[in-house]
């Protein structure tokens, strides 16, 4: 038992560590705040990806045929770690390479993977997933963006929502109804969609948190080439489950301070000694470490070339959760000054009163805690499913609320 | 990286459960819950010595089988699956670990050897009322070889051949051992939560011990000591936790009410869930404190306290869900939920509740930071 890399893993690492000092700076060389966003910040990224793509670095484990580098998930494991050491602009492409392009690489034809995947890996065309909607989160197999076939075409109309960077994306895939007298799960396909199309139009969601990152997304008469269809008319569920398998390899930390933080915060506060702070800070470093260690056991197993077990799924039910409760209890801590948000003035740039307003996102984002528990309930433990009253009936005499 | 026990240790484990599911069955911990006069599983006893278990992690110049700490955590959480109605936590964890810590050569010598076979069993005396014994302020004294005061409850206190004791010695606190075979001391069986393990009063009258270790040196030794102790209790208490989940899953998917199993029930799904995910967060927290102990490493402190406390939350839990889970029937002396519920209670204090374990661990991170 030991923590070491193997001799291949820290060549490797020797290797990627020596690329990322060559071309960005490290962590914290930079101030928080002086870091750039929005246009500066996307023509830095793309020019990033596109450095990465060039030298193998972009999708570690795609076979090099396509633009990868044809490594091992625990090569990927290892750049990740290194990556996160430097002031890497990453982020816009995260869901476009994790997500949808490799689904359009299991579904889609020749002529899909000649045309987008080099494109989307040096970081030139930007994705978006359209699956969620109003009235389809949790149960995103009851979306109601419909298409109709038209000639050789099919014709979108509807709304998506909670769409990360559909403002900034070049395309989408997109989970629309196309048979209404089905049951749910089997009305729907999946199409590319091109989000420059003059009926596509996102517009920010004003979010409880006060920024506009997310987007909702409207479809008014856009027409979709059958040929920009992925999997089979009717078989779009089979095709997202690809996609949201994808997703849950991806979600797990919740970004923002943890046990450390509120700690360092404490001690210059003068509140460590308080017995009952004392308590909540140990459980609080027994979890997050319980989780970083779990992922130290999942990267034991893709080390061996095995693959991991269910155990990763624990991740973000801790980490979200937790995150909230340390922004309250900083917040408490700071008393009626703690409602303060100036990151000028307050204590550690407000980042608790800034991470307060996001937590209750993430609990919901990429799973709710809820769904989360189902699947670890079902999938892990072998519990039955909910009672399904929606599945054989034809989607169009559900009950809608 | 490599976070795992090698291909050796799964076997050992394999081994271990299978001779486990057939040897302690819960009708052995029933014997020993049920009948007043039977303190322990003596042939599960002399079996589990003859498969060199007792000696797995001594040294084989002392007559053990010179594994190493992490097959010692292998069987740990075998042993805390079945609730094994044995004395070797305080044996192995308690006394062994304590001689091979703060022994001289002739102690290791006399005792290791025939601990390993089966011959001494151990105990470890701190507890004399309610609360943590407090090394400052210590009613049981060691002063000129002899040994007086009372110790209570003393876990295996009633079976144990050799105590080590934690005694107020000059102005300090000392680790003394005492042979309780050789006469001198008073043993008064107590009952607890845990009739499964036998537990005793031990009043001492001038009996005579020998120190371990420098005069003065018990507070500093016992912390050391009961690091290791925690990692390996946290083991015994991981098997526990996990066996409640798979009772109480397995009674979810049996169990109909309403016209289909209960387990198809969010209330109950995302119970168990949480089960699981504390499971986890206390599996990986003792494979660190199992590394830790394996690899002499700095961080042993934080290891060892993160390990314990995420294992006694995770039993805790476990094991009061599990007799929820099973509703009426978890609440009868015939279904095993009980048992487990007794031992949790049994693992998660009797060498320091998780209070004064998050009290430690806030103190190495404290320590780690200023250094």
């Amino acid at each position: 038992m030991d923590f070491n890399d193997t001799p291949e893993e820290a060549a490797f690492r020797t290797e990627a560590r020596a690329f990322l000092e060559k071309h960005l700076e490290p962590k914290g060389a930079k101030p928080l705040r002086q870091r750039i966003s929005g246009e500066a910040f996307m023509r830095e990224a793309k020019a990033w990806q596109k450095i990465k793509a060039e030298n193998g670095f972009a999708q570690i484990t795609w076979p090099k045929e396509i633009g990868g580098r044809g490594g091992t998930p625990m090569q990927q494991v290892i750049w990740n770690q290194e990556e996160s050491q430097f002031d890497a602009p990453t982020g816009p492409f995260a869901i476009g390479l994790g997500m949808c392009v490799p689904t359009v690489i299991a579904f889609g034809s020749d002529a899909h993977k000649k045309r987008y995947v080099r494109p989307a890996l040096t970081g030139e065309e930007i994705w978006c997933q359209l699956f969620s909607e109003p009235a389809a989160g949790s149960d995103v197999a009851g979306v109601k963006t419909r298409a109709v076939r038209n000639g050789d075409d099919w014709v979108i109309n509807g709304q998506k929502v909670w769409t990360t960077g559909a403002h900034f994306s070049d395309f989408g895939i997109v989970l629309c109804r196309t048979d209404p007298k089905q049951p749910k799960h089997k009305g729907l396909t999946m199409f590319i969609v091109n989000m420059k199309d003059p009926g596509v139009e996102a517009r920010p969601i004003h979010q409880a948190s006060g920024g506009r990152e997310f987007n909702e997304v409207y479809f008014s008469d856009v027409r979709i080439p059958d040929s920009d269809r992925l999997g089979e008319v009717g078989a779009g569920w089979k095709v997202a489950l690809v996609t949201l398998m994808n997703e849950r390899l991806a979600v797990g930390g919740s970004p923002g301070p943890d046990w450390a933080e509120i700690m360092d915060y404490a001690r210059k506060a003068g509140t460590l000694g308080d017995t009952a702070f004392r308590e909540k800070l140990a459980d609080w470093y027994v979890a997050a470490q319980g989780y970083k260690l779990t992922k130290f056991r999942s990267q034991t197993a893709l080390s061996r070339g095995e693959t991991p077990g269910p155990e990763n799924s624990i991740g973000k039910i801790i980490t979200a959760n937790q995150l909230q409760d340390i922004c309250n209890e900083a917040i408490e801590m700071q008393g009626h000054y703690g409602l303060m948000v100036d990151e000028d003035t307050m204590p550690a740039d407000a980042l608790f009163q800034r991470s307060f307003m996001w937590a209750p996102g993430l609990r919901i984002a990429g799973g709710t805690d809820e769904i989360l528990k189902n699947i670890i309930a079902e999938r892990v433990l072998g519990l039955p499913q909910d009672v399904r009253v929606d599945k054989s009936v034809p989607f169009d005499e559900l009950k809608q609320g | 990286m490599n976070f795992d026990f090698s291909e050796d240790q799964k076997f050992l484990r394999d081994e271990a459960r299978k001779f486990l599911t057939a040897q302690c069955p819960s009708t052995a911990v029933r014997a020993v819950l049920d009948a007043e006069d039977i303190t322990h599983d003596a042939k599960l006893w002399s079996q589990i010595g003859e498969m060199g278990w007792l000696g797995a992690a001594i040294p084989e110049e002392h007559g053990g089988l010179g594994l190493g700490m992490l097959e010692l955590c292998v069987i740990a959480e075998e042993l805390g699956r079945v609730l094994a109605p044995v004395p070797f936590s305080s044996t192995v964890y308690m006394l062994a670990e304590t001689l091979k810590l703060a022994g001289s050569e002739g102690q290791k010598a006399a005792l290791l050897p025939k601990l390993a076979s089966g011959e001494v069993i151990g105990a470890l005396a701190l507890s004399e009322g309610p609360g943590e014994p407090d090394p400052a302020s210590l009613s049981v004294r060691f002063e000129g070889g002899k040994l007086t005061g009372t110790k209570i409850p003393v876990t295996d206190g009633d079976i144990a051949s050799h105590a080590v004791v934690l005694a107020a010695e000059g102005s300090g606190a000392s680790l003394v051992l005492v042979d309780l075979n050789a006469g001198g001391v008073v043993r008064n069986p107590v009952k607890t939560l845990d009739p499964t393990r036998s537990h005793a009063e031990l009043v001492f009258d001038g009996t005579p011990a020998e120190r371990l270790g420098e005069a003065g040196a018990g507070a500093g030794l016992l912390g050391q000591l009961l690091d290791r102790v925690a990692v390996l209790l946290a083991f015994e208490q991981l098997g526990g936790a996990s066996r409640c989940l798979e009772m109480a899953t397995d009674y979810a998917k049996e169990r109909y009410a309403f016209g289909r199993p209960i387990g198809g029930n969010q209330a109950i799904k995302h119970k168990l869930a949480e089960m699981y995910v504390k499971n986890e967060v206390a599996r990986s927290n003792c494979f660190y404190g199992a590394w830790a102990l394996s690899s002499d490493a700095p961080e042993m402190p934080e290891a060892a306290a993160a390990a314990r406390l995420a294992a006694s939350e995770a039993y805790w839990f476990a094991a009061k869900e599990n007799i929820q889970t099973h509703g009426g029937m978890g609440f009868t002396w015939e279904v095993d939920a009980h048992l487990y519920y007794r031992r949790a209670k049994l693992l998660a204090v009797q060498a320091g509740a998780p209070k004064v374990w998050k009290e430690k661990l806030i103190r190495a991170l404290e320590t780690k930071n200023a250094a």
